[in-house]
C-alpha cells in the first residue's frame, strides 16, 4: 500500500541517506558542536533573560501582597533561623554579639541562592518537558535561566540585608563592592550545578525528591548559623583537616567572601587562607565542567 | 499547486526525509499495575530489566520523502502516533532508530508550553516570541499585528490582564496568533485550525495558508477530514505507529473513511 507518489526519476537509484546527501539536508536534532552550542545560546539571551523575570513575576501574581513577597519571603526566613539558632540554641559562640545577626541573615540568603538554584535546576528539563517537546532552542537556556532567576531572587533579598545591616549599624562602606565579584563567582558556581543536576534530574526525577535532605546538610555543614573556625576549636578530638575541607566548601567560601565584604567586625582571620583562589576555582571548576556535561546530552532531553 | 508544477527543478527538491523511523517513549512508575511503595520497592530489588520503566512504541518504521511546495495532511486515529511523528521531524523527540534528515529547521507551530498564566498577555506576546526564537526588533515591529490578529482587543483592553483571566476561547486566539507571527521553512501544525469562533476560524486559515505559501513544505495533523482535503495535496495516513497509507488526498481520505466506517 505504502508507494510515495512524487518521487522523481533521476532521484530514484538513490537511498535515502544517499538522497539526503546529496540535497545537503541535515539530521534534525543533532547535537552541534560545543562552540556553535556557545553560540547558540548567546542568540537566544534575550529569552534567557524574559523567561527568569517571568518565572519571578509569576511566582507571586496570584497573592494579594504581590511583589512584596520577594522581599517578605527571605526578611521571614531570616526571622526564623534567629528566633531558632540565635536565641533558642545560642549558636552564636566565637561571633562578636553585635554582628551576630548580620552574620547568620548574610548566610541565609547567600546559601538559599545556591539551594534554590539546585533545586530549580533538578526541575529545569523535567518539569518542562511540554516546553523541551514543542520549541527549538538550546536546552541550556532553561537551567541558565532558573540560575538567573535565583539571581535576582537574591538581589530582592539584598534589600532586606541592606537594612538589617542598617540597623546593627553596619553602613554602606567601599568594601561593599567586593560583593559583585562574589556574587558573580557564586553565580557561575549554581549555574554550573544546576547544569549538572538538570541533566541528572532529566533521567532520575526522584532526585527533587531526594536533594532537599542533601541540601540542608550541605547547610547545616557549611557554617550559616555558627563560624566553622570558631565552632571546631572548642571541640580537641576533631582533626584539623575537618575544618579545612568545609571551611574550603564552596557554599561556605562565597558566604564567607560576602559577610567579609559587608561585615566591618568579619576580618579576615574567619575565613581561609587564598579564597579567593578557591572561589574562582569552585566557579569555573563547575561553570566548565557543568556545561559540557549538560551539553553532552542535548539531543536527548525531549524523551524526558 | 499548479504554478509549482511547472517548475520541475524546483518541486523535487526534498525537505523531509524520514528513514525507517522508530519512537519509543519511556514512561516512569507505570510498569504494573500496582502502585505501592512495596511493590515499587520489589522492582527496585528485581535487577536486569529496567526497573519501573514501561516503554511505549509510538511510531514502528516510518520511511517517507516529503518536497518543497507540498502540503502534507496526517491523519490516523487518536494515538496513533501522528502528533509524536511531527514532534520526531522538528527534532524535538529523539528517535530510538532510524533518522530524520531536514532541510533548515522545520518547526512546530505553537507556543502553548511556553506561556505562563500569571502574566499579562502582553508579556506573553514579548516571552512567546523570544521562545520561538525571533529577535526583540522583530517582536516589536510584529506586536500590534499579533493583537490586531487575535482580536482579544475588540472587548476592550485585555491585553494588559494576566492570561488566566481569559476565556478558553480569547487564550487560545491569542495563543495561534503568537505562533502564527513567525515564519517557517518547514512548518508542522498540530490541530490548530478548529480555534476560536467561527470568525476567528476562518480568519486563521487565511493566515495558514498565506504561512504555507512562504513555507517550503507544511504538514498538518487533523481530525477534520475537510480541513485536510482543503489544504492537502498528499496525505500519510498511521495506524498504530505504523504508515498504513500514503498517497494522494483523495485516494486515502476514502480508504480511510471506509475504515472509520463514515
Amino acid at each position: 500500500m505504502t508507494a510515495s507518489p512524487s518521487t522523481p526519476p533521476p532521484d530514484d537509484g538513490l537511498s535515502r541517506a544517499d538522497l539526503a546527501a546529496k540535497y545537503g539536508l541535515t539530521v534534525s536534532g543533532a547535537r552541534p558542536g560545543l562552540f556553535e552550542y556557545v553560540h547558540q545560546l548567546w542568540g537566544r539571551r534575550h529569552f534567557i533573560l524574559a523567561f527568569s523575570q517571568a518565572k519571578l513575576t509569576a511566582q507571586y501574581s496570584q497573592a494579594k501582597l504581590g511583589q512584596l513577597w520577594q522581599v517578605a519571603t527571605p526578611l521571614l526566613n531570616a526571622a526564623v533561623y534567629f528566633f531558632i539558632f540565635g536565641l533558642l540554641l545560642g549558636a552564636r559562640e566565637g561571633i562578636p554579639h553585635h554582628i551576630y545577626v548580620p552574620f547568620l541573615v548574610t548566610g541565609v540568603f547567600v546559601f538559599t541562592f545556591t539551594q534554590s538554584s539546585v533545586m530549580a535546576g533538578v526541575r529545569a528539563i523535567s518539569g518542562n518537558l511540554g516546553l523541551v517537546r514543542a520549541l527549538h532552542f538550546p536546552r541550556a537556556s532553561l537551567p541558565i535561566s532558573f540560575a538567573l532567576q535565583q539571581l535576582q531572587q537574591l538581589l530582592f533579598s539584598m534589600i532586606v540585608l541592606v537594612i538589617i545591616m542598617c540597623a546593627f549599624g553596619i553602613f554602606p562602606a567601599l568594601s561593599w563592592f567586593l560583593v559583585l565579584p562574589a556574587l558573580l563567582l557564586q553565580f557561575l558556581f549554581n549555574m554550573g550545578l544546576a547544569l549538572i543536576f538538570a541533566r541528572m534530574g532529566s533521567k532520575t526525577p526522584d532526585l527533587a525528591q531526594l536533594m532537599p535532605f542533601v541540601m540542608r546538610t550541605w547547610m547545616y555543614a557549611s557554617g550559616v548559623m555558627f563560624s566553622i573556625p570558631a565552632m571546631l576549636a572548642t571541640k580537641e578530638s576533631v582533626p584539623s583537616w575537618v575544618g579545612d575541607v568545609l571551611q574550603w566548601n564552596p557554599a561556605a567560601v562565597y558566604m564567607d567572601l560576602i559577610r567579609f565584604a559587608m561585615i566591618d567586625d568579619y576580618g579576615s582571620s574567619y575565613l581561609p587562607e587564598h579564597v579567593w583562589f578557591i572561589a574562582v576555582g569552585w566557579a569555573v571548576l563547575f561553570g566548565v565542567v557543568g556545561f559540557v556535561y549538560f551539553w553532552k546530552a542535548e539531543e536527548r532531553y525531549g524523551r524526558g | 499547486m499548479a504554478d509549482e508544477d511547472k517548475n520541475p527543478d524546483k518541486t523535487h527538491i526534498p525537505t523531509v526525509i524520514a528513514d525507517d523511523l522508530h519512537i519509543v517513549y519511556r514512561v516512569n512508575g507505570a510498569k504494573t499495575g500496582k502502585g505501592s511503595a512495596t511493590s515499587a520497592l520489589s522492582r527496585i530489588l528485581r535487577r536486569g530489566e529496567e526497573r519501573g520503566v514501561r516503554k511505549v512504541h509510538a511510531v514502528r518504521g516510518v520511511s517517507f520523502t516529503s518536497y518543497r511546495g507540498e502540503a502534507i495532511g496526517l491523519i490516523g486515529s487518536n494515538g496513533s502516533g501522528k502528533s509524536t511523528l511531527l514532534r520526531a521531524i522538528a527534532g524535538l523527540l529523539p528517535a530510538e532508530k532510524g533518522k530524520v534528515y531536514t532541510d533548515g529547521q522545520p518547526s512546530l507551530l505553537g507556543v502553548n508550553a511556553a506561556l505562563m498564566n500569571d502574566l499579562t498577555g502582553e508579556r506573553n506576546v514579548i516571552l512567546g516570541g523570544l521562545a520561538m526564537g525571533m529577535t526583540r526588533e522583530q517582536i516589536r515591529d510584529r506586536y500590534q499585528d499579533i493583537v490586531d490578529f487575535s482580536g482579544i482587543n475588540e472587548k476592550g483592553d485585555f491585553i494588559t490582564l494576566p492570561m488566566r483571566t481569559y476565556s478558553s476561547g480569547m487564550a487560545a486566539r491569542l495563543r495561534f496568533s503568537i505562533a502564527a507571527a513567525k515564519d517557517h521553512d518547514v512548518l508542522m501544525i498540530d490541530e490548530a485550525l478548529a480555534t476560536g469562533d467561527r470568525k476567528f476560524q476562518k480568519r486563521s486559515e487565511a493566515r495558514i495558508r498565506e504561512l504555507r505559501k512562504e513555507a517550503g513544505t507544511v504538514f498538518l495533523v487533523s481530525h477534520n477530514n475537510k480541513s485536510i482535503r482543503d489544504t492537502c495535496d498528499r496525505v500519510l495516513w498511521l495506524e498504530r505507529g505504523e504508515l498504513r497509507m500514503d498517497g494522494p488526498t483523495d485516494e486515502v481520505i476514502k480508504e480511510y473513511e471506509k475504515f472509520t466506517g463514515k
